[in-house]
């Protein structure tokens, strides 16, 4: 008998301590180095910091983009020999889980590029695990670098309650907008030219569907590419204004207005009308991209990252446009944005070199040469443009929507949980197995509640 | 009063020389060292993370029992376990008793080919479910071979895409456990089969039983032990499915396929709730824990009698 209570009482002690030893609340404790060193000078010249190493995560895993990082990188060791770059970089869905335990750890990487949006940009900023890079970009000269439409993406408060506006807290780099693909030579075939305005793309439609054509190539296994079919349409009859409050997660906005409800109507007439391609949502979305560069449907709403991938499948066969005013003098709006920014973390004990880092790889002289490579930078995009074809197109609509400030956030990142919520609501939408009001009804609460409580 | 015990016990009695020593704590302290810090020290620390609401980030904040008790109220949370439980009659019960019947057949007519047919039947199990979920999802693309063959066969009205069928994603990913789970039971059985002893079948037949009758008197009752370790493997095997759920459908279509492991990851990665994932995770491994008790308890009292 008396071995096993020494058994017991041997457990009993062992996971007391281990309780003491956990009973701390979880999350407690400011990282170290917070960016409030005043008076410090910013050096902003690397060959003056001394040797260390930068470790940057990335997730420009794409093969020109790729390319391209590794490039910068080397240039920038070559340049600053005291410096050693070590490269992570992985694909997006690993970069967005990773980089969230990353982040809290001390011992963690110096740069960044964390998922824009409150659940994860948004997220970090509030538990105070990004560093502010005003002074950076103060002495750098970011703001005279890119528009400021665009620079306040990476804009938040720094209790990351507003978005859009605060301290500066990220540097972009490439950037992207959601279009209309479509195939020249079917649209010929059946008599018809690229739509001009928004009647006469769905008019098409519905002649393409009788006409035995896929009008639309889409697959939605993943959930995820419905944000951009829906965000689309929304930008046809929502102000930009209201959407941007929505997508940013910033107060005054509504779901369930009439521009929104419409938008879930055509979203929902569409699949019930077979517009989208057969087997949709059981499709998936390289899945889809690679039957649309077979031939297989008239238009492909998607982003200029598949711009590539589209023109070396259909060559001179495709194009781009951006979605077509709904009514005369409509601004340019389409969902889209700054390509996920680089940022340094609180945690970094090598915030100037970081900022120095970033500085180079955002420059004029990077931004040419992943034009060069094909890549869709923010500035100097046209310095190795294309002079026909939709590599030509894309260049020419970044700009004009660039120009115009007329891009709108994804509304995924309205919240910590939006996510979650719209990419259910959207399957359940399309399937005919909730109506329209009670799809913005649903969207509303989410954004109701986290705008109301700051809690997601 | 000691109990009969079958004669496979006679080997799992203490037979050990002397008496006990206590230095044989220090000879399992390495191992318990290694088990307490990655193994229960974690476990302890995810019930300390269930006690509050917590987004992995920020500081916490206290809510005591709350998240267990969302458990059993929250519809995100209790829908896993529901799809769980249906995962589980396509992962273990159809496996099991298919295993069962074609180990039976096959054991009592033996193939010429059977070293082959035990390598390929068993196959599933070696691939990493990553990969067999990734093969299955081509499979059953709206293009896939799936449908490509209903249609070569006439059968157009059957083609669906079933990854994005609301009624049928689950059903398609439990095919998926199915095909990986029926080599491990079929190869399990056949070994179990293998050890009973021929006399009692010749004194079945003696007795007049047919092929059926000595199914059910002979050979099930002696694979007692087989039929609680397989359902032991397949029913967690079942619980714990994460991969092919995140590589094929991500919960889809709506909340059609989200099971317990992956409304963990869901709560814990995607929407910023730790606290929540902790306790479904206790509830998951608790459930486990209860189930397996349960199935063991069967096999052991049915041996005694």
């Amino acid at each position: 008998m008396r071995p096993q209570v020494r058994w017991t009482a041997v457990v009993a002690v062992v996971a007391g301590a281990m309780l003491l030893s956990t009973a701390c609340t979880p999350g407690g404790g400011q990282p170290t180095g917070s960016a409030k060193e005043t008076g410090q000078a910013t050096v902003t010249d690397p060959a003056q910091m001394g040797n260390l190493t930068l470790t940057v995560w990335d997730g420009q895993t794409q093969g020109a983009e790729d390319g391209v990082m590794n490039a910068l990188n080397a240039a920038f060791e070559k340049k600053y020999p005291n410096i050693t770059i070590n490269r992570v970089s992985r694909s997006f869905e690993d970069l967005r889980t990773a980089l969230r335990l990353a982040v809290t750890d001390k011992t963690g990487p110096d740069v960044v590029q964390p998922n824009k949006g409150r659940p994860d940009m948004g997220a970090f900023v509030q538990a105070g695990l990004l560093r502010p890079l005003d002074k950076y970009a103060a002495a750098y000269g970011w703001d005279k670098r890119f528009p400021a439409s665009i620079l306040n993406w990476s804009r938040w408060s720094s209790d990351a309650k507003d978005w859009g506006k605060g301290s500066l807290y990220g540097v972009p780099q490439l950037d992207e907008v959601v279009g209309i693909y479509y195939n020249k030579a079917t649209l010929d075939a059946l008599g018809l030219e690229p739509p001009q305005t928004w009647e006469e793309f769905e008019a098409q439609l519905v002649k393409i569907k009788d006409a035995g054509k896929i009008p639309i190539q889409f697959g939605n296994v993943e959930q995820w590419p419905a944000i951009h079919e829906y965000g689309l349409i929304q930008s046809r009859y929502e102000p930009a204004e209201t959407i941007r409050e929505l997508g940013f997660g910033n107060k005054g906005a509504d779901y369930q207005s009439d521009g929104n409800l419409k938008a879930a109507t055509t979203l929902q007439d569409w699949a019930t009308s077979g517009f989208f391609a057969p087997g949709y949502n059981g499709q998936t979305y390289d899945d889809s991209s690679r039957l649309y560069g077979q031939g297989n449907g008239v238009f492909f709403i998607g982003g200029t990252w598949l711009l590539t991938d589209f023109v070396k499948a259909l060559g001179d066969n495709v194009g781009f446009m951006l979605p077509p005013p709904n009514q005369a003098g409509q601004p340019i709006v389409a969902p889209g944005g700054p390509d996920l920014c680089f940022s340094v973390t609180a945690n970094s004990k090598n915030p100037d070199a970081a900022a120095a880092y970033i500085d180079f790889i955002t420059n004029d002289d990077a931004m040419s040469q992943l034009a060069t490579a094909g890549v869709l930078p923010i500035n100097n995009l046209g310095s190795a443009a294309p002079s026909s074809g939709a590599g030509a197109q894309v260049r020419d609509a970044l700009k004009a929507i660039t120009d115009a400030g007329g891009m709108v956030p994804y509304l995924d990142y309205g919240t910590p949980t939006m996510y979650d919520t719209i990419t259910v609501a959207l399957q359940d939408l399309l399937a005919k197995r909730v109506t329209p009001e009670d799809f913005t009804a649903r969207l509303q609460n989410d954004y109701a509640n986290f705008t109301f409580t700051g809690v997601g | 009063m000691l109990k009969r015990r079958a004669s496979r016990d006679v080997l799992t009695r203490q037979t050990f020389p002397g008496k006990p020593d206590k230095v044989a704590y220090l000879y399992l302290a390495p191992l318990f060292l290694v088990y307490s810090l990655f193994l229960l020290l974690p476990l302890l620390r995810l019930v300390w993370f269930a006690l509050y609401d917590w987004n992995g980030l920020s500081s916490a904040k206290w809510v005591g029992l709350a998240n267990f008790r969302d458990l059993f109220v929250e519809e995100s949370q209790r829908e896993p376990f529901l799809h769980a439980g249906i995962l589980i009659f396509f992962f273990s019960v159809i496996p099991v008793t298919v295993g069962l019947v074609l180990a039976a057949i096959v054991s009592r007519s033996p193939l010429r080919a059977l070293g082959f047919f035990r390598t390929v039947l068993f196959m599933p199990q070696v691939v990493a479910m990553v990969v067999v979920a990734a093969a299955w999802r081509s499979l059953y693309a709206p293009a896939g071979t799936i449908n490509e063959f209903l249609r070569a066969v006439g059968l157009d009205t059957l083609t669906r895409p079933w990854l994005g069928d609301y009624n049928f994603a689950l059903p398609a990913i439990g095919i998926i456990g199915t095909w990986v789970g029926t080599g491990l039971t079929f190869i399990l059985f056949l070994g179990g089969i293998a050890k009973i002893p021929r006399e009692l079948y010749e004194a079945a037949r003696i007795d007049g039983a047919g092929p059926i009758r000595e199914f059910f008197s002979v050979t099930l009752p002696s694979l007692r032990y087989e039929l609680s370790v397989v359902l032991t493997l397949t029913v967690i095997a079942a619980l714990r499915t994460f991969d092919v759920i995140y590589v094929t459908t991500r919960g889809g279509p709506g909340t059609s396929t989200v099971v317990p492991s992956f409304q963990v990851y869901r709560d814990a990665f995607q929407l910023g709730h730790v606290g929540a994932a902790a306790a479904l995770a206790i509830g998951l491994t608790t459930l486990i824990f209860v189930l397996s008790f349960v199935i063991t308890q069967i096999a052991e009292r049915g041996r005694e009698t």
